[in-house]
């Protein structure tokens, strides 16, 4: 082969961002048109035109709007946190939930609900989350110390998040009555049902933050690819860019759980459905994760609503069993590779 | 054209001294062959040269500049590191990995260029790996992969380029393809630091050794100054066949003493 005709290819596949950026819009309409009251677009159109009867007004702008968006959001930090930890941990099993970020906002909502805060403002659950998603991050600094192993920060991760799990199981434990027993565990099960707009205003800059955080260290996170040494000696401070990565995913991760609940698979698959349209490499799949997450979870949204069921599914139950034999049979392809 | 001095440098692993009072000078055009025992801190001096562990005491500069002081950018584009063990963690095609030698050149939010593409062009081609450009890199075998990770150190396209064990689990053939590339890259002006355990190799190729034991440097400089039975039974603690006379310098491990 002659040097000239070497050439350093596209990092993903042409089609694949149009693609995801397609899927998003699609999941995004059809959120606002689908469920117990059909919306067709000219309807939509009309409301958001301002025109059109106040009772479309009232379903799309109160109750629909809020709960596509809070699912695009979502979707999105947790797709996006999944593919900068896999990259950053150099660990394919990587997802938010790994550094204990997930659980440990999934206690401060619990917490909220079991001592009543969360009857007082619907600020005060998500609020709570946030905070406790920050304190573990903090505790997580503690323990991993300022190893760069990714093995310490994983153990860490695990105790901080078995600690939080812990507190969970004692609040359902003590918890005063079966209702509020219930309530923790609905919550638990991770849904995105009657979300107003202040939840999209908790969220949002939460999300915002976490999202401008973990996109900064594309490079340092292939860098990583050769190993903590290599990385370094290619000029990456990579004590700043842990910085960046657990606080985005703390921040980001603990905003989306305080207004969703704790909903598991997005971040592990949707880096594993796009990388093989990539190069492989980490910065590749940063974007496309972060569409492709926004779009699964709000189809999976969309979902929970057109099943006819006796109650409304909740969405963590779905994304579980849709993302288990998708994220199988892809395995069952790609395994050569690992 | 790029030195390297190394004043007096110790570095402590925990609370362990691995390098004690190092004192050594490195120039443009040489290979440098470090050697010795398993544990003599070889690793861990390069990594100190390189930025990648603080120094206890004493210093190193990388053209006159104290590697603490430089920006990791600098430090980056003026020497360019492949640690041991050829760890890559995603499985990524040749010409990929091979690229990410030249992240130290890229400015934020830009895009790889016209002069990484040639860059990388040239460093696969000088390693011949320019067949390999579309392979997977986690699936080459053991000698493929070694001359892909040093097309990935070349593309850095750095003065000084700093090799660690890059011989290990490789065939004769192979380690001989190595070794002729490192020699060639120090023929045309780099300085090229290796460290290595096959002293034929080491005797055959490098310029220049130093030999290291217990973090301290006990010889250097020629093969045939450093080598010798005696200091080899000193410091290896082996007997061995040694002949640097000839065209082909043999050193044959025979037994323990």
């Amino acid at each position: 082969m002659s040097i000239a005709s070497i050439e350093v290819h596209r990092a993903r596949h042409p089609a694949l961002l149009p693609l995801l950026i397609g899927l998003v819009v699609i999941a995004g309409l059809a959120s606002l048109g689908l469920g117990a009251v059909p919306l067709p677009p000219t309807r939509i159109l009309a409301a958001a035109l301002g025109d059109g009867d106040a009772i479309t007004r009232t379903i799309l702008f109160d109750l629909r709007l809020p709960r596509a968006v809070v699912g695009l959001l979502v979707g999105a930090m947790l797709g996006l946190a999944g593919a900068v930890l896999q990259g950053y941990l150099r660990n394919p099993l990587a997802e938010p939930s790994v550094l204990g970020a997930s659980n440990s906002a999934a206690l401060g909502a619990v917490a909220a609900i079991y001592f009543g805060f969360a009857e007082w403002h619907a600020a005060a659950l998500p609020a709570l989350a946030i905070l406790t998603g920050l304190g573990a991050l903090l505790l997580l600094f503690a323990l991993a110390g300022r190893s760069e192993s990714p093995l310490t920060l994983i153990l860490a991760g695990i105790a901080v998040s078995t600690l939080a799990g812990a507190g969970i199981s004692l609040s359902l434990n003590l918890s005063p009555n079966p209702f509020a027993a219930m309530e923790i565990t609905t919550w638990l099960l991770g849904s995105i049902e009657n979300r107003s707009s202040q939840h999209v205003l908790i969220a949002l800059p939460c999300i915002a933050a976490g999202i401008a955080l973990l996109l900064i260290d594309g490079r340092a996170l292939d860098a990583l690819a050769l190993g903590e040494d290599g990385a370094r000696s290619l000029g990456f401070d990579l004590g700043r860019v842990r910085m960046r990565v657990l606080l985005g995913v703390a921040i980001g991760v603990g905003g989306a759980v305080a207004v969703s609940g704790s909903i598991g698979f997005i971040g592990l698959i949707v880096p594993h459905l796009v990388r093989p349209l990539t190069d492989r490499s980490p910065s590749s799949i940063l974007l496309p994760s972060m569409l492709g997450g926004a779009a699964l979870l709000t189809f999976a949204d969309v979902l929970v609503r057109l099943i006819p069921t006796s109650s409304e599914l909740k969405l963590g139950v779905v994304t579980a069993f849709l993302g288990v034999p998708v994220f199988l049979v892809h395995l069952l392809r790609e395994r050569r590779l690992w | 054209m790029v030195t390297v001095s190394v004043e007096g440098l110790s570095v402590a692993l925990g609370r362990r001294e691995v390098v004690a009072g190092v004192t050594a000078r490195f120039g443009s055009g040489e290979l440098v062959g470090i050697i010795g025992p398993n544990g003599a801190g070889k690793s861990t001096l390069v990594r100190a040269m390189l930025g990648l562990v603080p120094a206890r005491a004493g210093s190193v500069a990388i053209d006159g500049v104290a590697v603490g002081r430089m920006a990791a950018r600098d430090r980056a584009r003026a020497l360019a590191y492949l640690p041991q063990g050829q760890t890559l963690h995603w499985p990524l095609d040749v010409e990929r990995l091979v690229a990410l030698g030249r992240l130290p050149h890229l400015a934020p939010l830009s895009r790889i260029g016209a002069e990484d593409r040639a860059a990388v062009a040239e460093a696969m081609a000088r390693a011949d790996v320019g067949h390999l450009s579309h392979r997977i890199a986690t699936e080459l075998s053991g000698g493929e992969r070694a001359r892909v990770m040093l097309a990935r150190a070349l593309a850095v396209g750095a003065q000084g380029l700093v090799v660690d064990e890059p011989l290990a689990a490789l065939d004769p053939g192979h380690q001989i393809d190595v070794m002729e590339l490192l020699a060639r890259e120090a023929r045309e002006g780099a300085l090229v630091l290796t460290v290595l355990h096959d002293l034929t190799m080491a005797a055959r190729y490098c310029d220049r050794l130093i030999l290291m034991d217990q973090g301290r440097v006990v010889a250097e400089g020629a093969p045939a100054a450093v080598l010798t039975a005696e200091t080899l039974r000193r410091v290896y603690g082996i007997s061995a066949k040694v002949d640097l006379s000839g065209e082909t310098p043999m050193v044959v491990p025979l037994g323990r003493v």
